[in-house]
């Protein structure tokens, strides 16, 4: 058998190569040997964050992290029909494109957050402040993660953690997407708890923040 | 012997032609800044061709710019389809949710006629009022985007990507009828007086494809597409890097590269250097909070990596400069240009940013 690297590097170019048929194949042959969340832990997600670190780096492409990303969702689902989410707490976190629709950011996080085990409420696309500010005080979470591809829209969170504030919601908010980016000081601005800037962050940071609840 | 006075026109033709002209030319595209001027909405002010004519040359002569641009906002063109778009009161018109929502919607999909589109003939109808006032003083950009990126719109870049991986039979399609609305609508702004054409291309970037990818489909796309639009253009990757393919773009016929800032100007200058001009690459979203002296060191750099020999404009990133920009930063950026962007460039030599 292969060693735990070099599956993870299997498993990589299999997603990079957009080979459903090949990832399949490669997670089929771990099922013999490994339990269904440590294939979730100790191959996929480690894959995805190498995935999305190369794309930071200027070394992947935004299609080939969206594509690995639905294609370990649709393994999930069918191939490890029965996984079961392996986070503790994770029923409390929300995901949203704020103000307008462009969602391949959205979901891409929620693709990587699903694989690596969380659960995560998908409260839309093109929502405006008063009305996330409803979904948080009805949804009960703890976390929310905030994905904006226009400038204007990463501004106006400011507005959003005030209205949250004024009503005593505390949440912890995570914000990614192109304005971030491009200004690395701009999610402190805004209001924001921390920035992630690939979806294996936004996992990170989620682990980070759910430990520091318990 | 080198003029010591050009026009705007000159400058950037001297510059396109991979020789150094009297000064960088500067292209500032503060595309709502117009409003400002004309103390409008950002609504009311792209509801009419007069008023984005009349901001664009108050805005060029505000601030020494080299271009006017006939661009008004992103999905205009599928505004043209029957698309949905949303004002702001501080950004640019958004998209709304896109109208191609199966394999069928593309299958049946028809160009629309430039001459009977409103928001199409607003854009020209601008484009021939700046030509009229301008001359032949300095280049009226056009804008069209490209068949490969416009997708992101018409059916969202989700559904796009998977379209592109699972179903090329579609996809071609799709790129077939793209292309010939591309082809018609840059041509219709050259033929109102547009002097170049933006072909607005980030899905090409290699932030969102793999070079293999790109090569199969951006890239023909370009060449195929290019090749028909009567006039010079320069492709532009909207924040997107393009190093990996920067050859290749210079292989689909057009004339610069609108480039990121995540990318190192000097290495892009000297893989593009003699081959294809570069555009960029000021940071629009940062430049919301630099100081006036921060801009103008900026400025000091790109020009100090970029301008040598010519082949270089200086730009934003992304092609529209965000609306939250203060004017004192982009007057200290062209105050920067006029002061540090005279050829030949003596003080670039022992330049320590």
């Amino acid at each position: 058998m292969a060693s735990i690297e070099e599956t993870i590097e299997k498993f990589e170019h299999d997603l990079l190569s957009v080979d459903r048929l090949a990832a399949r194949a490669t997670l089929a042959e771990l099922s013999k040997h490994l339990e269904l969340t440590e294939i979730s832990d100790k191959i996929i997600t480690p894959a995805l964050e190498k995935i999305g670190e190369k794309w930071n780096a200027g070394d992947a492409a935004l299609s080939q992290v969206y594509m690995s990303g639905i294609i370990c969702e649709e393994l999930l689902d069918t191939l490890l029909p029965k996984k079961k989410s392996s986070q503790s707490n994770s029923s409390s976190i929300a995901i949203v494109t704020f103000e307008d629709y462009h969602i391949l950011g959205k979901r891409i996080v929620l693709s990587v957050m699903r694989a690596s085990g969380f659960e995560v409420s998908d409260y839309g696309s093109g929502v405006q402040t008063d009305d996330l500010v409803e979904m948080v005080k009805n949804g009960g979470i703890k976390i929310l993660l905030i994905s904006t591809l226009m400038f204007p829209s990463a501004l106006h969170i400011r507005n959003f953690r005030e209205k949250l504030e004024s009503l005593g919601l505390n949440i912890k908010i995570i914000v990614g997407g192109a304005p971030f980016r491009f200004d690395e000081t701009l999610w402190k601005k805004v209001g924001a708890d921390a920035m992630g800037r690939t979806a294996a962050d936004a996992v990170k940071l989620t682990r980070k923040m759910l430990k520091l609840e318990t | 012997m080198k003029k010591t006075s050009m026009t705007s026109l000159e400058r950037v033709l001297t510059t396109l032609g991979h020789k150094e002209p009297d000064r960088v030319p500067l292209f500032l595209l503060p595309t709502m800044h117009g409003a400002k001027e004309l103390g409008l909405s950002i609504k009311s002010y792209f509801s009419k061709a007069e008023y984005v004519a009349e901001g664009q040359i108050r805005l060029m002569k505000k601030y020494r710019n080299d271009c006017a641009s006939g661009f008004f906002y992103g999905p205009l063109e599928t505004e043209a389809w029957g698309a949905e778009v949303i004002y702001s009161d501080d950004g640019p018109p958004n998209s709304g949710e896109p109208f191609i929502r199966n394999v069928q919607t593309i299958k049946n999909l028809e160009i629309p006629s430039i001459r009977e589109t409103s928001c199409l003939l607003k854009v020209l109808k601008a484009i021939e009022m700046l030509r009229e006032k301008i001359q032949d003083g300095a280049p009226i950009i056009g804008v069209a985007i490209s068949p490969f990126s416009l997708p992101v719109m018409q059916m969202g870049f989700d559904k796009y990507i998977e379209l592109m991986y699972e179903q090329p039979e579609v996809f071609g399609h799709l790129m077939r009828i793209n292309e010939e609305f591309c082809v018609q609508w840059a041509n219709a702004q050259l033929e109102a007086g547009a002097t170049a054409i933006c072909y607005f291309d980030p899905v090409s970037s290699a932030t969102i494809s793999p070079r293999e990818m790109y090569l199969k489909t951006g890239f023909e796309i370009a060449k195929r597409t290019i090749a028909r639009i009567k006039g010079p253009t320069a492709t532009h990757m909207a924040s997107g890097r393009c190093l990996p393919i920067a050859d290749d773009i210079a292989k689909t016929g057009t004339a610069a590269i609108g480039i990121s800032c995540l990318e190192d100007i000097a290495e892009l200058k000297s893989v593009c250097k003699g081959k294809i001009s570069i555009l960029g690459n000021l940071n629009g979203i940062e430049m919301a909070r630099w100081t006036p002296e921060h801009a103008e060191k900026i400025v000091k750099e790109s020009i100090a990596k970029a301008a040598g020999g010519g082949g270089y404009i200086l730009s934003d990133n992304h092609g529209e400069i965000p609306f939250q920009v203060p004017d004192d930063i982009l007057f200290a950026i062209s105050e920067a240009v006029h002061q540090w962007g005279h050829y030949p460039l003596n003080w670039t030599e022992n330049y320590e940013k």
